[in-house]
C-alpha cells in the first residue's frame, strides 16, 4: 500500500514536477511575449496621459497653432508637423523612385554577383548610426549644398518661384530632406526588392515569352503584380523618415517658425523634442513636447499599420521586419 | 529570376516601334542602373569622409582621456566606457527578454496572440526611438531627479527586445517540426525540448539577431538624451549617475566652435562605425554564405 | 524630507534673520573702500587678496574646506560660464581630489528645471530666476543666488576678409529683426567707412534653448530698440523673426563659424577661443567699444552700490562710461538653502567660497571679469546663511 501510493506519487509527482517546470517555462517567456505589448500599450498610455494638459488647455487648436512661445507659455504644433511633413515628402521625392528602380535593378536585372554584394552595402548604409550621418551632414553634406544645389536653385528657378528663393545657407528643410532621404532608401529598397522577388515567375515568363522588353515585362506584369508592397515599402520610409531624430537635428537649422521656403530654417517634431527637452520648463512645456511625442507616435504606428498591411498582402509576413525603425 | 534577361536580338528589330521599344529598354536599363550606383554613392562618401577626418584624432588621447575644461586634450574615454557598459547591460536585459518572448510566440501560444504580439514588436520597432526615451525619463528619471545611466540601458534594452525577438522568432520557425516532435517521442520535456533542441538548432540565427540588435543600441543617441544625458566625467558602475555614450559625445562635439572637438566628433564616429560596420559585416556575410549554399 | 517641515521652517526663519544682517553689514563696510580701488586691471588681484581676510574676520573664522570623503557634485544650467566653470572644477579637484564635479552645460532654463525638480545639487544660470520661478520651486525649498562671475555678450560674425565690424544698436536689433538681410546694407555701411562689405546674405544663429546669455541679450535689444520690444521683447527664450536655432553659446558659435554671412551672439569666452571675429558695439556715449573683461568691469563698478540684496541683478544694459561694453550680465550659482546632504553642503559651500576668492584670479584670463569687491562681500557673506538640517554649514 505504501509503496505503491509512494511508486504512485514518485511518478505522478515526477510528471507534476515537469508539467510545473513547463507551465513555469511557458508563463516566465509569455510574460516577456506579453510584456512587449505592455510596452506598447504603455509607452501608448503614458505619453497620451502626458498630453491631456495641453489638450486641456489649448484643445485640437493644438495642433493648427503656428505659435511656439515658451515665453508666454503659448504652443501651437503646426511648424514642427509642417516641418515634419516636408522633410519627409522631400526624401520621398529623392528616395522613392530611386529606391524602386535599385529595387527593380537588383531583383530583375543585375545578375547575382552584382545583386548580392550591392544588397549588402545598401543594407550597410541602413546600419550606420544617425549621429555618424548627421556629422556628415554638418561637415560635408551641409556646406556642399549650400555652395551648389541650393545656391543654383534659388538664383535660377528661386527668382521666380517664392518657395524657391533664397538665401539659402545648406541648413534648414532642404538639407534635412536630403539627409532623410539617404537614410530611407535602404528600407525602401530592401523591402521592395523582396516584395518584387516575391512576384511568381509565370508573370514574367508568359510576357518575356510574348516578345516582350524586359522595361515591359516589368511595367506590365511586375509592377502590377507588387504594386500593394512597393507602396508599403515607401510608406515604411515615410514612417522611418518621420521618426528620424539626430541627423536631422544637426542639419534643419532648429527654428520655432512656421517654414515658409524650401531652405528655411525650421523643426521636424522629433529634432523639437530633441533640441528643447531636456530644458522645457516644468509644466506645460515639457507636456506640449510630449504631446508633439504623441502626435508622432499615432503618425507612425499608423502609416506602420498601413504598410505593413500593404506589404504582407503580396510578400507574407516577416518581410521587412530588420529594417524598420 | 532564373529567366533569361537578354535584350532584344538586333536580329529581331525591325520596325520603328520596334527600335523605340528597344531604345526604351535600354535607357530602363541604364537608369536602373544608374539608380543603383547613387544608391551605393552615400555609404561610400560617408565612411570615406569618417575614415579620413576620423583616422587622425583617433590616438591614444581620445581612448584614454576624459575630456578637458577648454576642449584642448582630453579625449572620449568617458563615452567609450559608458557605451561599453550601458550597451552591455542593456544586452543583457535584453537578450533574454527577446529570446524567451520569442520562444512563446513560437513554441507555446496561440495563433490570434502571436500575431498581436509579432505585431506590436514590429511597431515598436518602428516607433521613433526618441519617444523610447521620452517613456523611460518618466519614470526612471523623473521620479529620482537624477539622470541615470540605469535609465539609458534600459531604454537601450526596450529598443534591443523587439528586434532580438522578432529575428529570434523568425529563426525557430526555420526549426523543422520533426525535431521537436522527435524530442517529444522521447519523453523530454517542453522546456529541454525548447532549450536543448530548438534554441540549438536556431542558435546561429539567434546570434545574427542578437549581434544587429546589440550594433543598433550602440550607435542609438536619442533615447540616451533625456535618461543617462552624457557626462564629463569618466563613471565606471554608478549607474545612479549620468553616463556619457560615444554616440552623445559625437552629437556634441559637432557642434562646437572648436576645431580640435570636432576632430574629436569625428574620431568618436569612426570608432562607433567600426563597432557598428564590423558586426554588421561578419554578420551579413555569414547569412550570406549560408544562404548560398 | 516631508516630516522635517517644522523645523525647517524654524532653519529659513534663522537663515532669513542671518541673510539680513549680513547684508547690511557688508553693504556698509565694503562697498566705499573697493568703489576707489577698482581700475579694471587690477581688480582680480584686489579681489583674490583683500576679500578672504575681510570674509574672514567677518565670520571670525577660516575658510571653509571641504569633507574628506569622496562626493560627486552634481551641476547644470548655464553655458555662458561654462569655460570658467570646468576650469575651477579642475583646479579645485586638483587641489581637492576628493571633490569631484559633474556639471552638464545645458543653458539657465535648463539649470533652473533642474535646480525645481532637484535633479542637481547645484544649477547656474545667468539670468537670475524670476518670482514666479522662485514660487514654482518645491515647498520648503529655497533658492540662493551667488554671483561667480561678470560676462559680455559679443556679436560674432562670419564675413570673409571682415577684420573689423562696428555696428550701432540699431543695426543689432536691425539684423536680429530680419530688416538687414544683406551684409552690404548702407545703414552697417554708415558705421564702417572704408571697410569693404560683402553682398552676402545675413544667417542669423540664435539659441534654441532656454538661456541667460539670450535674456541679457534680449534685454539689450529691448532697451535700445522700440521695434523689438513691440514685436519681440525680452527673456531667456523669445520668438526670434528670423534665423536659426542652436544649442548653448557652444551651438551657436559653432553655427556661425560653420556658416558664412552668419551672426550671433555668445558669451566672450566663445568667441575667444573659437578665434572668431566679434563686432565693436557703439555704447551709450558712442563710443564703438569691443567686447572685453575691462569694458564689463566698467559696466559693473558703476552700478556696483546698487546691487540687489538678493543678487537677483538684472543685465547690465548700456552703462554709462567711455569704456563700458554696453551688454553685459551676472552669472549665478543656484543654491539650496537648506542642504539635504550635509557633506555635499559642506563641499558646495567650501567650493563656493573658494571660487568667490581664490578662483577670482582665474576670471580674466578667460574673459571673464571678476566680482566688484562689495558684490564679492555680499555673495560671501551669504555663503553663512546656508543651512543643513537647521545649523549652519559655515557658521
Amino acid at each position: 500500500m505504501t509503496t505503491l501510493r509512494q511508486s504512485g506519487r514518485l511518478t505522478s509527482g515526477s510528471r507534476s514536477r515537469w508539467l510545473n517546470a513547463d507551465r513555469l517555462f511557458r508563463g516566465g517567456s509569455g510574460a516577456f511575449a506579453f510584456g512587449i505589448i505592455v510596452l506598447l500599450a504603455g509607452i501608448g498610455t503614458l505619453l497620451f496621459i502626458s498630453s491631456i494638459p495641453t489638450w486641456r488647455t489649448f484643445g485640437l487648436a493644438f495642433i493648427t497653432g503656428t505659435v511656439w512661445n515658451p515665453v508666454t507659455s503659448v504652443y501651437g504644433a503646426l511648424p514642427f508637423i509642417i516641418g515634419t511633413l516636408e522633410t519627409s515628402l522631400i526624401a520621398l521625392v529623392l528616395a522613392a523612385p530611386i529606391g524602386l528602380l535599385t529595387a527593380i535593378f537588383l531583383a530583375e536585372l543585375a545578375p547575382r554577383r552584382v545583386a548580392v554584394p550591392v544588397s549588402f552595402l545598401i543594407e550597410l548604409l541602413a546600419a550606420i548610426p544617425s549621429v555618424v550621418i548627421g556629422l556628415w551632414g554638418v561637415f560635408v553634406l551641409s556646406p556642399f549644398l549650400r555652395g551648389t544645389v541650393e545656391a543654383w536653385i534659388s538664383s535660377t528657378i528661386g527668382r521666380y518661384v517664392g518657395f524657391l528663393a533664397g538665401p539659402s545657407f545648406g541648413v534648414g528643410i532642404f538639407a534635412a530632406g536630403v539627409i532623410l532621404a539617404i537614410m530611407i532608401l535602404p528600407t525602401i529598397v530592401s523591402i521592395s526588392r523582396e516584395v518584387i522577388t516575391a512576384v511568381p515567375n509565370n508573370q514574367r515568363e508568359a510576357m518575356l515569352a510574348l516578345g516582350a522588353t524586359r522595361w515591359e515585362t516589368v511595367r506590365k506584369a511586375v509592377i502590377p503584380f507588387a504594386r500593394s508592397g512597393i507602396i508599403g515599402a515607401i510608406i515604411l520610409g515615410l514612417g522611418r523618415a518621420l521618426g528620424e531624430t539626430m541627423a536631422v537635428t544637426m542639419v534643419i537649422g532648429n527654428n520655432t517658425r512656421v517654414p515658409t521656403r524650401l531652405f528655411d530654417q525650421g523643426q521636424t517634431i522629433s529634432s523639437q523634442i530633441a533640441t528643447t527637452f531636456n530644458e522645457a520648463g516644468v509644466g506645460l512645456q515639457t507636456s506640449a513636447l510630449i504631446t508633439l511625442g504623441f502626435i508622432l507616435l499615432i503618425m507612425t504606428i499608423s502609416l506602420n499599420i498601413v504598410a505593413r498591411l500593404l506589404v504582407r498582402r503580396v510578400a507574407g509576413d516577416g518581410v521587412g521586419q530588420a529594417t524598420g525603425g | 529570376m532564373a529567366v533569361a534577361s537578354r535584350s532584344i536580338p538586333a536580329s529581331l528589330v525591325r520596325s520603328g516601334a520596334d527600335r523605340r521599344r528597344a531604345l526604351i529598354d535600354r535607357l530602363f536599363r541604364s537608369l536602373a542602373l544608374l539608380a543603383a550606383v547613387i544608391c551605393v554613392i552615400p555609404l561610400f562618401l560617408i565612411v570615406a569622409y569618417v575614415v579620413i577626418n576620423g583616422i587622425g584624432a583617433l590616438n591614444l588621447d581620445l581612448l584614454t582621456k576624459a575630456p578637458r575644461a577648454l576642449g584642448v586634450g582630453g579625449g572620449a574615454e568617458a563615452a567609450i566606457l559608458g557605451s561599453i557598459q550601458m550597451v552591455a547591460l542593456a544586452s543583457l536585459m535584453a537578450i533574454p527578454a527577446g529570446i524567451l518572448a520569442a520562444v512563446y510566440v513560437s513554441e507555446f501560444s496561440h495563433r490570434r496572440s502571436a500575431t498581436v504580439i509579432r505585431f506590436s514588436a514590429d511597431v515598436l520597432v518602428g516607433i521613433p526611438s526618441i519617444l523610447m526615451g521620452i517613456f523611460v525619463f518618466t519614470f526612471l528619471v523623473l521620479p529620482f531627479h537624477q539622470y541615470n545611466a540605469f535609465a539609458g540601458s534600459v531604454a537601450l534594452a526596450f529598443l534591443m527586445v523587439p528586434i532580438i525577438m522578432r529575428t529570434t522568432e523568425e529563426m525557430l520557425r526555420l526549426v523543422p517540426g520533426d525535431l521537436r516532435e522527435a524530442s517529444f517521442a522521447l519523453g523530454v520535456p517542453t522546456w529541454r525540448t525548447v532549450l536543448s533542441v530548438v534554441l540549438r538548432t536556431g542558435l546561429p540565427g539567434i546570434l545574427t539577431g542578437v549581434m544587429l540588435a546589440v550594433a543598433r543600441a550602440a550607435g542609438e543617441t536619442a533615447p540616451l538624451l533625456f535618461t543617462a544625458l552624457g557626462s564629463r566625467l569618466v563613471n565606471v558602475g554608478d549607474w545612479s549617475k549620468p553616463m556619457d555614450a560615444l554616440p552623445i559625445f559625437v552629437y556634441t562635439n559637432a557642434r562646437q566652435p572648436i576645431a580640435a572637438l570636432n576632430e574629436q566628433a569625428w574620431g568618436a564616429a569612426l570608432l562607433l562605425l567600426m563597432f557598428v560596420l564590423t558586426i554588421n559585416i561578419l554578420v551579413r556575410a555569414r547569412t550570406w554564405s549560408v544562404r548560398s549554399r | 524630507m516631508t516630516t522635517t517641515t517644522p523645523k525647517r521652517l524654524a532653519a529659513l526663519a534663522f537663515v532669513a534673520a542671518l541673510a539680513a544682517s549680513a547684508c547690511s553689514s557688508s553693504g556698509s563696510t565694503a562697498a566705499p573702500t573697493t568703489a576707489a580701488t577698482a581700475a579694471a586691471t587690477s581688480a582680480p588681484t584686489v579681489a583674490a587678496s583683500t576679500a578672504p581676510a575681510s570674509a574672514a574676520a567677518s565670520a571670525a573664522m577660516t575658510l571653509p574646506e571641504p569633507v574628506s570623503a569622496t562626493i560627486t557634485l552634481q551641476g547644470a544650467g548655464a553655458t555662458f560660464p561654462t569655460p570658467l566653470y570646468n576650469s575651477w572644477f579642475e583646479t579645485y579637484t586638483a587641489k581637492y581630489p576628493q571633490v569631484l564635479f559633474n556639471y552638464q552645460s545645458i543653458g539657465s532654463g535648463g539649470g533652473v528645471k533642474a535646480f525645481t525638480q532637484q535633479t542637481v545639487d547645484f544649477g547656474a544660470s545667468d539670468a537670475a530666476m524670476k518670482d514666479e520661478e522662485i514660487t514654482a520651486l518645491p515647498s520648503g525649498t529655497k533658492v540662493l543666488h551667488v554671483p561667480t562671475a561678470l560676462g559680455a555678450v559679443v556679436i560674432i560674425y562670419n564675413l570673409d576678409g571682415v577684420d573689423k565690424l562696428q555696428l550701432d544698436s540699431q543695426n543689432v536689433a536691425d539684423l536680429f529683426l530680419g530688416n538687414i538681410t544683406k551684409w552690404n546694407d548702407p545703414k552697417i555701411a554708415a558705421n564702417n567707412p572704408g571697410v569693404t562689405l560683402p553682398d552676402v546674405a545675413v544667417n542669423v544663429a540664435h539659441r534654441s534653448d532656454g538661456s541667460g546669455t539670450t535674456n541679457a541679450f534680449t534685454t539689450y535689444l529691448d532697451t535700445v530698440s522700440p521695434d523689438w520690444h513691440t514685436k519681440v521683447g525680452a527673456g531667456k527664450e523669445v520668438q526670434w523673426p528670423v534665423g536659426q536655432g542652436a544649442a548653448g553659446n557652444d551651438g551657436v558659435a559653432g553655427a556661425v563659424k560653420q556658416i558664412p554671412g552668419s551672426v550671433g551672439y555668445v558669451e566672450l569666452q566663445y568667441a575667444t577661443q573659437a578665434k572668431i571675429a566679434s563686432a565693436l558695439i557703439k555704447n551709450a556715449d558712442g563710443n564703438y567699444v569691443p567686447g572685453s573683461t575691462d569694458g564689463v568691469t566698467a559696466a559693473a563698478e558703476a552700478i556696483a552700490a546698487n546691487f540687489p540684496a538678493d543678487a537677483r541683478q538684472a543685465p547690465i544694459i548700456n552703462g554709462a562710461g567711455p569704456t563700458t561694453y554696453p551688454i553685459a550680465s551676472y552669472t549665478y550659482l543656484l543654491l539650496y538653502q537648506d542642504q539635504t546632504d550635509k557633506n555635499k553642503g559642506q563641499d558646495l559651500v567650501a567650493f563656493t567660497t573658494w571660487a568667490l576668492t581664490d578662483g577670482q584670479a582665474m576670471e580674466a584670463g578667460l574673459g571673464y571679469a571678476p566680482l566688484p569687491a562689495p558684490v564679492q562681500q555680499q555673495a560671501l557673506d551669504s555663503l553663512h546663511t546656508i543651512t543643513s538640517g537647521g545649523a549652519p554649514i559655515w557658521p
